[in-house]
């Protein structure tokens, strides 16, 4: 039963910030908190494959779409009567409401991984430069799609996705992302990730399966770029196509390369002072991505491994557990 | 299924590797017995390496067949050929820089943990179990080569002896019975060298190994390995005891042409 404490003190805390949140903040404010989770959720899932197992994937952005418009599809169509229905049966609104968006956005989580699935497989004969710019060909190929197929939408966006997102479920994917990074990076199928990187050939003769890892990250990573992506449209109620683009990809990997690849708590990090930035430098106006794109440089010169390196914060009163390594430390 | 416990323990019929017009290997037969050391040595460029990376499955032989403890393996991913119980070492240090040693050990493991993904995830209890075994599996490697300081110490921070050993304990924690070491003392100093070919005996006896060496040093090899075959231009030339390839007059002449006159007497 004690294992069951933690995920409940979560869900508690989660449901308390959600009550307190919008009373205690402006609306702008709450909706940097929301996009910074979401960048986060992105990171971090990111990381899975550019930081963990040193493949470069630079089509993050299409992963996210995936997820968007397959769960605001589901939800336009199906979701919404759900909804309605669990509503007349007189549940709380929250349940009414949650219910039908947890399916949505495990539907577009699992939607992106199956293209995460399809993309990994050229993985295996393609490495460095010539996988990125396969990745970057699949995003390209999904924006192009949601621009011109006029169900999704097209060139004019898709509104009245219900706006089903709240401060707790992007909070829960933020958790959810985070459990399964860590978890992962402490396991023995995380150090098969980081044997990969390091030296696939010598990975490989002892034993792993890499054909199989390097899929695997790729599916992982672009399963919760997809629920991203989900809580994307579910918390704005519209999409479109310019929200996806290549420069949304290239924003993700500034955020994992900032954060120090490899770096859970790095991605963290970067993601939050990355969303942030821009809007902390509203008052210059025009300056604005001039000084954002100087104080990337000024970073990256500074701290070339990134703002953490490959390290990870810890908290100070855990000790360093014995599966240790963490591969990571 | 497992083979008579006289059969062979690993075969090469008749093994053929070509890349294009050269042939790295030619018509190669070798045979090792369960319990033997056995030297495979050979001029720069001769096919060793090759005749490695075709028993641990990075080349598919062009012609000829390989089988292990009875079961043919070529054509096999090499990641099947480590879980089987062939592991290796590489002539270029090929450690996982950034992991710590106790880590780059652990991971050789992996191939015979059974906690799955889910596990992980969840962190079940088998997970713990696993984890806790690949850990001492790995602590019992790192001081069997003398390595248990160094656990939390990166890889590539190892002074150079030392890296090599790494690669050895790693190589052992995928639990094999057939060793292939790749060149184990290259660049180490007589000391080192020394204290290396003891340990590499060691190992075999207490573990129950099979191994396969390739080395350059040939006061190494003559020491400790019970047979010899010597390779040159992918052909084997000559395959015997320490003092029959000392004394074979086309081993003298492709290889070891100055070395026999001053060899000491044994």
């Amino acid at each position: 039963m004690r294992r069951a404490l933690g995920p409940i003190a979560v869900l508690l805390l989660l449901a308390g910030l959600d009550v307190a949140l919008p009373r205690l903040i402006n609306p702008y404010l709450f909706q940097i908190v929301v996009l910074c989770g979401i960048n986060v959720i992105l990171a971090v899932s990111l990381n899975l494959v550019n930081g963990f197992t040193g493949q470069f994937s630079i089509g993050h952005a299409g992963f996210m779409a995936v997820g968007a418009y397959g769960s605001a599809m589901f939800s336009l169509h199906v979701g919404q009567k759900w909804a309605d229905a669990l509503a007349a049966a007189h549940l709380p609104g929250a349940i009414a409401t949650g219910l039908p968006l947890l399916a949505a956005l495990l539907l577009g989580g699992l939607l992106a991984a199956a293209a995460g699935w399809l993309v990994g497989l050229p993985s295996l004969r393609l490495r460095g430069d010539y996988l990125a710019i396969v990745t970057l060909g699949f995003g390209e190929i999904i924006r192009v799609i949601i621009t011109n197929v006029n169900a999704v939408g097209a060139a004019r966006g898709l509104p009245g996705i219900p706006g089903w997102v709240d401060f707790f479920w992007v909070g829960l994917g933020v958790v959810a992302v985070i459990v399964v990074a860590v978890n992962l990076a402490h396991s023995t199928h995380g150090r098969a990730l980081f044997a990969i990187r390091d030296d696939e050939v010598a990975a490989e003769a002892l034993g792993v399966d890499t054909t199989r890892y390097k899929v695997l990250a790729f599916v992982y990573g672009a399963f919760f770029a997809g629920v991203a992506g989900g809580l994307f449209a579910h918390y704005l109620s519209y999409l479109n196509p310019n929200s996806f683009t290549f420069l949304k990809s290239i924003e993700v990997i500034a955020m994992v390369v900032l954060g120090g690849l490899g770096s859970i708590s790095g991605s963290v990090l970067a993601a939050i002072i990355l969303t942030l930035l821009p809007e902390v430098l509203r008052p210059v106006k025009d300056y604005r991505m001039v000084l954002y794109s100087l104080m990337l440089i000024v970073l990256m010169i500074t701290r070339p491994g990134g703002l953490l390196g490959n390290r990870e914060l810890r908290l100070p009163w855990r000790k360093r557990q014995t599966a240790s390594g963490t591969g990571l430390a | 299924m497992t083979a008579p416990a006289d059969a062979p323990l690993l075969q090469l019929d008749d093994v053929t590797m070509q890349f294009g017009g050269l042939k790295a290997v030619s018509g190669l037969s070798l045979t090792l017995g369960r319990g033997e050391l056995v030297g495979l040595i050979g001029p720069n460029g001769a096919g060793k390496t090759t005749v490695f990376n075709l028993i641990t499955g990075v080349y598919a032989p062009s012609a000829g067949r390989i089988v292990f403890e009875g079961k043919p393996i070529n054509g096999k991913k090499p990641h099947a050929i480590a879980r089987g119980g062939i592991t290796r070492t590489f002539q270029n240090i090929r450690l996982f820089s950034s992991l710590s040693c106790r880590d780059n050990v652990a991971i050789a493991g992996h191939a015979h943990s059974r906690a799955g993904l889910t596990d992980a995830l969840l962190r079940t209890r088998r997970f713990a179990e696993d984890e806790r075994e690949l850990q001492s599996l790995s602590s019992a490697m790192l001081e069997r080569l003398g390595l248990t300081r160094f656990a939390d110490t990166r890889a590539t921070e190892l002074p150079y002896g030392q890296q090599r050993r790494l690669e050895i304990a790693r190589a052992l924690a995928g639990r094999p019975r057939l060793l292939l070491l790749d060149e184990p003392a290259a660049g180490l100093n007589p000391q080192e060298s020394e204290d290396l070919m003891r340990i590499i005996q060691e190992l075999r006896t207490q573990l129950e190994l099979t191994i396969l060496l390739i080395e350059h040093d040939m006061r190494v090899v003559m020491g400790i390995c019970g047979r010899i075959a010597v390779l040159d231009y992918g052909v084997k030339i000559a395959e015997g005891s320490p003092e029959r390839i000392r004394r074979d007059p086309r081993v003298i002449e492709a290889y070891l042409g100055e070395e026999v006159p001053t060899a000491p007497p044994s």
